[in-house]
C-alpha cells in the first residue's frame, strides 16, 4: 500500500487529501508535491484531510511539521481534519496540536477559513 | 507456545511497509486488538526507518535484520543493523532529538517506541551497529471483554 495524494486549491487554501500510508518512503512524495503548489500559488492556509490515511509514523509528523513551517513563514496556518484515533495519538505525543489546529471534518475546516 | 521468525532485507525505504506488514501478519496469530497491531506496525516502522536513514545513511547495500519471538501473550521484537551506530543513546531517546533536522525528521521515533511498547532497550556501538529490543505484553483473552 502506498500513499495517494489529492491536491486542490480553493481560493487561498491548499486542500490536501491523503489516502493510504504515510511513512519515510512516501513522505518525500508529499513534501515535493505540496512544496510545488506552495511555491507556485498564493496560499494562506493548508487543510490536511487524513480521513483515508490508514497508517502514519514519525516520518509523517516530520513532513507535516515541515509544511507547517513553510506556511508559517508566509504568515499562514495549517488545519488537520478527520484524524483517526491512532494517528491522533502521534500528534498528541509530539505536541503538534499546539501549533496545528484540529477540526472534525473537511467541510468545517474549510468553513473556518472562509472557504465554502 | 513459543514461535519465532527471522527476516532480513536491504536497507531500502520501500521495505519499511514490507517489514511492518510482515511482522503484523506474524503477530496476528496471537489475536491482538487492532490498536495493539497498529502499535506494533508503528514501532517496526520507526526502528526500520532509523536503521535505513541513520544506521546505513540510505546505503542500500546495508541489511536490516528483524527477529520476532512470541511466547504466551508476549511479543519480543529485535531490529538490528550493522550501520554506523549511535554515539549517545540517552540523547537519541529524548523527544524531538534528531541528528537530521534537514531531512525533516521529527525526532519522535524512540518516544513513540517507548509509548507503544512495554520495554525498549537500545544497544549501540559506533561503527558496529544498533540493536533495538522491543517487548510488548498483549492484553489477554478479549473474549472476556466481549
Amino acid at each position: 500500500m502506498s500513499l495517494s495524494i489529492q491536491l486542490e486549491v480553493k481560493q487561498h487554501v491548499l486542500l490536501v487529501r491523503l489516502a493510504g500510508e504515510l511513512d519515510h518512503h512516501t513522505a518525500e512524495q508529499l513534501r515535493a508535491e505540496m512544496t510545488d503548489v506552495l511555491e507556485r500559488e498564493r496560499i494562506k492556509a493548508i487543510v490536511l484531510n487524513l480521513n483515508e490515511l490508514t497508517f502514519m509514523d514519525s516520518s509523517g509528523l516530520g513532513v507535516i511539521l515541515g509544511r507547517y513551517k513553510q506556511i508559517q513563514r508566509i504568515g499562514g496556518e495549517m488545519v488537520v481534519c478527520s484524524v483517526s484515533p491512532s494517528i491522533k495519538r502521534l500528534f498528541d505525543m509530539s505536541g503538534l496540536f499546539k501549533i496545528i489546529r484540529l477540526e472534525v471534518n473537511e467541510q468545517y475546516a474549510l468553513q473556518t477559513l472562509g472557504v465554502a | 507456545m513459543r514461535n519465532e521468525m527471522h527476516l532480513q532485507f536491504s536497507a531500502l525505504s520501500q521495505n519499511e511497509s514490507f517489514a511492518r506488514v510482515t511482522v503484523a501478519a506474524f503477530v496476528a496469530q496471537l489475536d491482538p486488538t487492532l490498536d495493539e497491531l497498529t502499535e506494533i506496525k508503528t514501532v517496526v516502522s520507526e526502528a526500520v526507518t532509523n536503521a535505513i536513514i541513520h544506521g546505513y545513511e540510505n546505503d542500500p547495500s546495508g541489511v536490516v535484520y528483524i527477529s520476532v519471538i512470541i511466547e504466551g501473550h508476549t511479543v519480543h521484537l529485535t531490529i538490528r543493523d550493522h550501520g554506523k551506530g549511535i554515539e549517545n543513546v540517552e540523547e537519541a531517546r529524548q523527544p524531538l532529538f534528531t541528528t537530521k533536522p534537514e531531512l525533516e525528521r521529527s525526532g519522535m521515533g524512540f518516544t513513540i517506541m517507548e509509548n507503544f511498547m512495554d520495554e525498549v532497550n537500545i544497544y549501540s556501538k559506533v561503527n558496529e551497529g544498533t540493536t533495538v529490543e522491543l517487548i510488548k505484553h498483549l492484553t489477554k483473552s478479549k473474549a472476556l471483554c466481549n
